[in-house]
C-alpha cells in the first residue's frame, strides 16, 4: 500500500477521506502539515528584524506586497541547526487570511493519506506540542508528525497574532 | 432574490444619501425673491428618486414623506407656491429626518413612526397654509396630481393617509379624475404593448391606478416607463388633436423620455424607454384619439404637455449632460485599494530592475537602460492615475458647512457669511471621512468664539456680517486647509494665564506662534472660562490628534481684533507618507518627516545625564535621548552618540533627541500594514518596501515618545 504519490503526477482530486499533506524535516524527524494551508515555498531571503520579538521570529520581508513574518521552527523547538543558506527553505502558508512564513531543514514530499493511516499521537516524545498535533503516520517505513499547522501558527505560544484579534481560532 | 434586494438596499441608501445631501446645499444655496427653476426641478428630483427607489424596496416611511414633500415643491418649481424662509427651514428639516430615516432603515432599527408622522404633517400643514390662495386651478397641478395618484398606487398606503392634492383645490379633482378615467380608457389601447414588450404588462398596471399591491417591487426602469406613460399621453394629445404626425409624435415622447430620464437619473432606462416609445407610438396615437374623444380632458393636458415640457426637458439636458461628460462609476473601495497596492508593487519592482539594469554595461544594457526609463515612467504615471481614482474634491467636507454655519449662527445670534474656496481641491477620500470631525470643530470654535455679535463688531469697526473662509489649496506634496475668521482672534494673555494655572512653566516671552499651540495642550480641552472669553478651548487636542493622525499639522495664526487662521496641513494621500530614512546597524527605518525638527551631529558637551537618563542640550533646552538601536534592540555601528547623529523630534507639544548611526535619505514612503500578516509592534506604526525590495518599519513618534517618560 504505497499512498505516496510523486508532486508531479499527483492525482487531481483527492478521495473524499484521503488528504494530501506536504511532508517537511525538522532536524531528525519528519513532519507534515496539510498541503491546503500551503501558499508556495521559497529559499530564505534576509528579513526585517522586530524589536521585542521572541528570537524564533526572523522578522518580516516583502512577499509582493505583503509585509509577511518568518518563524524559525528550528529554533521554536529546538531541533536542527539554525542556519541560513541558499538551501534553507521557507514554506509559506495561509492560514486564517494571514500569511505566514516558516523555517524548516528541507521540504521533501507531498504524501497523501487516508483517515485509516492516521493514528493517534502519543503525549510526547515529539518537539511539537501535543496541542498542536493531528496524529502519526507510517510512510515507507518512516514516522510523520502530522502537525495541526493552523492551531500552532495562531496559538499565543506563537505569538504571531494579537491576542485581541484570533478569536476566530478553534 | 432577498440577497439580492440587499445588495440593492446598499445602492439605494447611499444613492439617497447623495440625493439628501445635495437637497440641503440647493435648498441652502436657493435664491428666496427669484428661485433658479433649475435647482428647484433638482431639489424636486432628488426627492423624487428617493421616493421612487423607497417605493421599490418598500421603505414606506421614507415614500410616504418624500411624497408630501414632492407635492410641495413640485407646485414650488411651477410658481404656484411661494418659498419663504420658514418653508426652507421645514423643507431642512425635513431632510434631515429622511436622512434620519434612512439611517434607521440601513441599521434596520424601528422606524420612528411618530418622527414621520410629524414630518408629514407639518408638509401637509404648510402645503395647505399656502395653497388656498393659490388655488387657481393650474394645469400643471393636474400632473403632479395624477402623478401623485400613480405613484400612490405604488405605495397605497401613503394615498390613504395623505391626498392632500385631493382637498388643496377644486380644479383638482375634476382633473384627476378625468385623467384617471382617460387613463383607464386607454389602458385598452396600451393592451398592445403585452404583444411587442411583456415588460410593459407591469407598466400597464403601474399606469392603473388600480394595480396596486404588485406595483410595489418593480424596478426603476419601469418606474421611468410609467413616468414615460405620461410624458407620452400628455405629448401626444395635442398632435392628435391637430394633424397627428407619426414623426411628429415619436419625437415628442422621445422628448418625453428625456424628461423622464432626467427625473429618474436613470441613464440606463433611456435607451430603453426611447426605443420603447419609438416602437409604440405609431399604434399608441389612435389609442389617444380614442381617449381624447370619450371626455374633455385632452384640452387640459395639453396645456399641460406645453408648460410642462419646455420647463423640464432643458433642465433634464442639462442635468443630464455634466455626467455624460465625466460619467461616474460606483467601485467598492477595495478593489481601488488593491489597484493602490498593485501600482505601488510595480513601482517597486520597476526601482529593483533599475538597480539591476545598472549593474550591465555594454549595448546591451545601454538599451536595457533606454527600456528602463520607459517603464520607470509608465510606472509612475500609472501610480499617480491609480492614486487619483481615490481623490475627492475637498467640497464634499466643505459643503456640509453650509448648514452648519447657518444653524449654529441662527442660534448664536450672529450674522455669518461662510465663503468657500479651493472646493475642487482634490484629496485622498479616506481622509475625507476623518476631516469631518475636525474640520467641524475648528469651524464651531471660530463661530462661537472667534466671531463677536453683531453690536461689537460694529462697535470695532467692522462690518456686521462676519465672514468665516474654508479655503483648500495644494502645496507642493501636500493639501493645506484652512479655516479662517475675521472675529477677535486669540487672547494672549488669557492663554499665557491659564497656562500658568495648568501649571506649564511658561516665560513670558514665547512667540505668538507657540502661545497659541498651547491651546492644543490637553489641559485647555475643557476649560469653559477660556471659552468665554475668546480661546477655543473645546476639544482642540482632540482636533490636533485626529489631524496628526492623519499625518498632517496643524498651525495657527492669530492677529488680536481681526481674526485667526487655523492652516491644516495634510499630505496628499493616506497610503503615502513622507520620510526621512535612518539607518541603524544595517538596518533602516523611516521616520516620518512631520515630526523631524532638524537633525545635529552632537557634540561631547551637549551630552548629559540625570539619574542615568540621558539627555541633550539644544539651544539651552535639555532634551530626553532616546537610543533607537536600543529600542530595536539591535548592534549599532555608532558606540556613542556623537560618532552618529540625533534627530530631534517632537510628538504632542513632548520634544525629545533620536540617536540613529545615519540619515539615508529623504524619501515618500507607501504604507504598509503589518497588522495584516503580523501584530503590531510597540514604537512602530507600519512598514514599507523600500527599492531594493527589503522591509523597512516606519517609526511610530508617538509611542516613541512615551518612552521617554517611562
Amino acid at each position: 500500500m504505497d499512498s505516496r504519490t510523486n508532486t508531479a503526477s499527483k492525482q487531481e482530486y483527492s478521495v473524499h477521506d484521503e488528504v494530501e499533506f506536504l511532508s517537511f524535516v525538522l532536524g531528525e524527524e519528519h513532519y507534515a502539515l496539510d498541503i491546503m494551508s500551503v501558499k508556495e515555498i521559497r529559499g530564505y531571503e534576509p528579513v526585517t528584524k522586530i524589536a521585542n520579538a521572541p528570537s524564533f521570529i526572523k522578522g518580516v520581508l516583502n512577499l509582493r506586497g505583503d509585509i509577511v513574518p518568518i518563524v524559525d521552527l528550528r529554533m521554536k523547538f529546538g531541533v536542527g541547526s539554525a542556519t541560513y543558506n541558499e538551501f534553507t527553505i521557507v514554506i509559506m502558508l495561509n492560514v486564517y487570511e494571514r500569511i505566514v512564513g516558516i523555517v524548516v531543514d528541507a521540504v521533501s514530499d507531498v504524501i497523501k493519506l487516508t483517515t485509516e493511516e492516521i493514528l493517534p499521537p502519543p503525549e510526547f516524545g515529539v518537539a511539537f506540542d501535543s496541542r498542536y498535533l493531528k496524529g502519526l503516520a507510517t510512510v515507507e517505513d518512516k514516522m510523520i508528525i502530522l502537525v495541526n499547522i493552523q492551531a500552532l501558527i495562531s496559538s499565543d505560544e506563537l505569538g504571531l497574532i494579537d491576542a485581541s484579534n484570533h478569536s476566530d481560532q478553534e | 432574490m432577498s440577497i439580492n434586494m440587499a445588495e440593492f438596499h446598499q445602492v439605494f441608501f447611499e444613492e439617497s444619501h447623495e440625493h439628501l445631501e445635495s437637497m440641503e446645499q440647493l435648498l441652502l444655496a436657493l435664491d428666496l425673491d427669484s428661485p433658479d427653476p433649475e435647482e428647484l426641478n433638482t431639489i424636486f428630483r432628488a426627492a423624487h428618486s428617493i421616493k421612487g427607489g423607497s417605493g421599490i424596496f418598500g421603505f414606506t416611511a421614507l415614500t410616504s414623506v418624500t411624497h408630501v414633500m414632492e407635492n410641495l415643491l413640485d407646485k414650488t418649481r411651477k410658481g404656484n407656491f411661494e418659498l419663504n424662509s420658514s418653508v426652507i427651514d421645514l423643507l431642512l428639516r425635513t431632510v434631515d429626518t429622511l436622512s434620519h430615516i434612512l439611517n434607521l432603515y440601513r441599521e434596520e432599527e424601528p422606524i420612528d413612526w411618530q418622527e414621520v408622522e410629524f414630518s408629514k404633517n407639518q408638509l401637509v400643514a404648510a402645503l395647505n397654509g399656502e395653497s388656498f390662495s393659490t388655488a387657481s386651478a393650474s394645469s400643471g397641478a393636474a400632473v403632479v396630481a395624477s402623478q401623485g395618484d400613480v405613484e400612490s398606487a405604488v405605495t397605497s398606503k401613503t394615498a390613504v393617509e395623505t391626498p392632500p392634492e385631493s382637498n388643496t383645490d377644486e380644479g383638482f379633482g375634476f382633473f384627476k379624475d378625468d385623467v384617471e378615467l382617460a387613463l383607464a380608457t386607454e389602458s385598452d389601447g396600451y393592451g398592445f404593448f403585452d404583444e411587442a414588450y411583456i415588460a410593459k404588462e407591469i407598466t400597464v398596471d403601474d399606469l392603473h391606478p388600480k394595480g396596486s399591491e404588485s406595483a410595489v417591487t418593480k424596478a426603476d426602469a419601469e418606474l421611468s416607463d410609467d413616468e414615460l406613460g405620461f410624458g407620452f399621453f400628455e405629448s401626444l394629445t395635442p398632435e392628435a388633436e391637430d394633424t397627428p404626425l407619426v414623426d411628429d409624435i415619436s419625437q415628442s415622447a422621445a422628448e418625453a423620455s428625456v424628461k423622464a430620464n432626467g427625473n429618474d437619473d436613470q441613464p440606463t432606462a433611456t435607451t430603453n424607454t426611447t426605443s420603447t416609445t419609438r416602437t409604440t407610438a405609431p399604434k399608441t396615437q389612435t389609442a389617444e384619439v380614442e381617449a381624447n374623444k370619450t371626455d374633455g380632458v385632452k384640452v387640459v393636458t395639453a396645456t399641460t404637455t406645453k408648460t410642462d415640457v419646455p420647463v423640464k426637458t432643458p433642465a433634464a439636458a442639462k442635468k443630464a449632460a455634466p455626467p455624460s461628460s465625466d460619467s461616474t462609476l460606483r467601485v467598492e473601495t477595495s478593489k481601488i485599494d488593491s489597484l493602490v497596492n498593485l501600482a505601488g508593487e510595480l513601482v517597486i519592482t520597476q526601482s529593483m530592475l533599475t538597480l539591476i539594469g545598472n549593474e550591465l554595461g555594454g549595448e546591451v544594457g545601454e538599451r536595457l537602460k533606454t527600456a528602463l526609463n520607459e517603464l520607470e515612467r509608465n510606472t509612475r504615471e500609472m501610480q499617480e492615475a491609480v492614486m487619483s481614482v481615490r481623490m475627492l474634491p475637498v467640497s464634499f467636507v466643505f459643503n456640509r458647512f453650509h448648514r452648519l454655519v447657518r444653524d449654529l449662527s441662527d442660534q448664536l445670534g450672529k450674522n455669518v457669511n461662510l465663503v468657500i474656496e479651493g472646493g475642487n481641491t482634490e484629496i485622498d477620500k479616506g481622509m475625507i471621512e476623518k476631516l469631518v470631525d475636525p474640520l467641524t470643530h475648528l469651524v464651531r470654535n471660530s463661530l462661537d468664539h472667534g466671531i463677536e455679535k453683531p453690536e461689537k463688531r460694529i462697535a470695532a469697526g467692522k462690518p456686521e456680517m462676519g465672514t468665516l473662509s474654508l479655503k483648500a489649496s495644494q502645496r507642493g506634496g501636500s493639501i493645506v486647509i484652512a479655516v479662517h475668521d475675521d472675529g477677535g482672534g486669540l487672547n494672549r494673555d488669557r492663554i499665557l494665564q491659564k497656562a500658568r494655572e495648568n501649571g506649564m512653566a511658561i516665560s513670558d516671552n514665547l512667540p505668538d506662534k507657540q502661545v497659541w499651540q498651547l491651546i492644543f495642550a490637553a489641559g485647555f480641552s475643557t476649560a469653559a472660562e477660556v471659552t468665554d472669553v475668546s480661546g477655543r478651548g473645546v476639544g482642540m487636542d482632540v482636533v490636533r490628534k485626529n489631524i496628526e493622525a492623519l499625518g498632517g499639522r496643524i498651525d495657527i495664526d492669530s492677529v488680536t481684533g481681526q481674526g485667526a487662521t487655523f492652516e491644516i496641513q495634510l499630505p496628499l494621500t493616506l497610503a503615502i507618507v513622507d520620510g526621512m530614512s535612518v539607518s541603524t546597524g544595517n538596518q533602516i527605518y523611516i521616520l516620518p518627516l512631520v515630526h523631524i525638527i532638524e537633525s545635529i551631529q552632537p557634540q561631547r558637551d551637549q551630552l548629559k545625564f540625570l539619574a542615568n537618563e540621558q539627555l541633550i542640550k539644544v539651544r539651552e533646552e535639555y532634551l530626553p535621548l532616546l537610543n533607537l538601536h536600543e529600542l530595536m534592540e539591535i548592534d549599532s555601528h555608532a558606540q556613542t552618540p556623537e560618532e552618529g547623529i540625533v534627530v530631534l523630534l517632537e510628538s504632542n507639544n513632548k520634544r525629545f533627541g533620536l540617536c540613529v548611526d545615519g540619515l539615508v535619505g529623504q524619501q515618500q514612503v507607501v504604507i504598509k500594514s503589518l497588522e495584516k500578516h503580523y501584530r503590531r509592534i510597540p514604537g512602530v506604526s507600519g512598514a514599507t518596501i523600500m527599492g531594493d525590495g527589503s522591509v523597512a518599519l516606519i517609526l511610530d513618534v508617538e509611542s516613541l515618545a512615551l518612552h521617554v517618560n517611562n
